[in-house]
């Protein structure tokens, strides 16, 4: 029987939620770390128990936490993360140079193929990895080495590397977004990389079609088309199908493209799901009507998805690692929202449940298909 | 003990206990050197490495905005490194406190 473990991150604590494959009934289990901010956990494709999650606080800095047992118990690792070298410089909010500041992990990806590899996305952006299952971070330079670097601005949540997806297909090759810089891409395991930006546009920023300075919120990649992704930016949903070399706008009918989240489904790589927020100075949804959007052609034709959400009287946000699939068929879908709902569709998005509820804040979601 | 050894009283605040797993009580740590700010700090992470850069900055060695350290009824959160502790720390009659600072939700 199939089994179906999700972890929360959340402004005060973790939680692990589990179900079995029909996914009807949940256990609940938590808080972990409670009183800190829990940006991200993720499981090791690898090792599903292996599963890492980044505990930061306002106070006491930035921790990370493994679990070797499927988030029963947890251990605290290295939680060093020092930039290589001189750090240099970005671009503040007002235009002047600003020294580059480590403040927390925005999201830890694990590697495809070894449990104990980990990628982590900080702010102030950039990108860090461990081989020895979180002893030791070691910065991975040339991102932020990178000659774009000291034109990369903070958005309004920091200046922070949030996305990194791993090519299934080609070791080699990684995507990684940063808020609000843009996308990036490597095609050397990270050694080296380059901005993929173009079709991007953004009337907010002086060169609207600028090389970087794009505020990307989200990346997601079907893993058997890993040429193809898909990006919420700050406005705007796109596609891409040459692995990020140009952007296409699949906003289509949506009654709003701002918003955070974005993700595809499990069997159907043109299939995809956006929470649309009113705009980017409100962050609730249009209407106070909670709605996930589906399309089923790879965007630009979008249907509202309102069964069992909230019509009426809504008024959280969706934040960007708060969407997760599980792999199941029906695919499972799921997210978490601001006001401590975590709500989940076994039916790839037909029909919603709220699995738990009156959590602290959901920062991330993120789903464990397990056999 | 060695006259120029210190057994210094330690209370951590709550989510420090907890990382470092000593339940609720204060802790004490052993000072081989003379008996500084910058001493306890170190004996600190020594004693409990899981502390390390929750307390000071990895790089800078800079304290953390939002902790302050006290004893006696005095703030020594801005004082140098060398700045001797007091005597009713180093006598052990006082502890020397770690505070997470009163800010934010």
């Amino acid at each position: 029987m199939s089994e179906v473990r999700v972890l929360v991150g959340t402004r005060k604590g973790a939680f692990v939620l589990t179900a079995d494959g029909k996914r009807d009934r949940w256990d609940v289990n938590g808080p972990f770390f409670g009183g800190w901010e829990l940006y991200h956990l993720k499981g090791s494709p690898a090792d599903p128990n292996r599963i890492y999650a980044s505990q930061s606080s306002g106070w006491f800095g930035q921790m990370i936490q493994r679990s070797n047992d499927g988030g029963k118990t947890w251990e605290p690792v290295g939680n060093k993360f020092v930039y290589d070298g001189v750090p240099g410089t970005h671009q503040w909010y007002d235009g002047t140079p600003h020294p580059w500041e480590f403040k927390r992990v925005w999201h830890l990806e694990p590697s495809l193929t070894d449990p104990d590899s980990v990628y982590a996305g900080v702010e102030d952006a950039a990108l860090f990895r461990t081989t020895d299952g979180g002893q030791t971070w070691s910065e991975m330079p040339g991102l932020r080495g990178h000659g774009s670097g000291p034109h990369w601005a903070p958005g309004a949540g920091g200046l922070c590397l949030h996305t990194i997806l791993l090519d299934p297909s080609n070791a080699q090759r990684m995507f990684i977004a940063i808020s609000a810089a843009g996308a990036f891409r490597s095609d050397d395991g990270g050694t080296t990389w380059k901005p993929i930006n173009r079709g991007l546009h953004s009337q907010y920023i002086p060169n609207p079609t600028a090389e970087v300075g794009h505020c990307v919120h989200r990346l997601a990649m079907h893993r058997s088309r890993p040429s193809t992704l898909f990006m919420q930016k700050h406005w705007d949903v796109m596609r891409t199908d040459d692995a990020g070399e140009q952007w296409t706008e699949v906003s289509g009918n949506l009654p709003t493209d701002f918003g955070f989240v974005i993700d595809v489904h499990a069997h159907e790589p043109e299939t995809i799901y956006v929470v649309p927020i009113k705009s980017d100075s409100e962050h609730y949804p249009m209407d106070g009507a909670l709605r996930v959007y589906r399309s089923r052609s790879g965007g630009n034709e979008w249907e509202a998805l309102t069964k069992g959400l909230p019509q009426q009287n809504c008024y959280v946000n969706v934040l960007r690692d708060a969407m997760s699939i599980d792999s199941l068929d029906k695919c499972g879908v799921y997210f978490g929202t601001s006001g401590g709902q975590v709500y989940a569709s076994a039916d790839g998005g037909d029909s919603w449940n709220a699995i738990v509820q009156n959590l602290p804040p959901v920062v991330s979601v993120e789903v464990q298909t397990l056999s | 003990m060695l006259s120029n050894e210190h057994s210094i009283r330690v209370v951590l605040p709550a989510h420090l206990r907890t990382l470092a797993r000593v339940g609720n009580d204060e802790v004490q740590v052993q000072l081989a050197g003379p008996p500084t700010l910058g001493a306890v700090l170190d004996a600190i992470e020594a004693s409990y490495p899981v502390l390390r850069g929750t307390i000071r900055d990895y790089d800078t060695e800079k304290r953390r905005p939002f902790v302050r350290f006290f004893a006696c009824e005095q703030d020594l959160s801005h004082e140098a490194p060398n700045t001797p502790l007091p005597e009713a720390v180093i006598k052990g009659k006082e502890p020397f406190l770690v505070v997470g600072a009163t800010a934010g939700g």
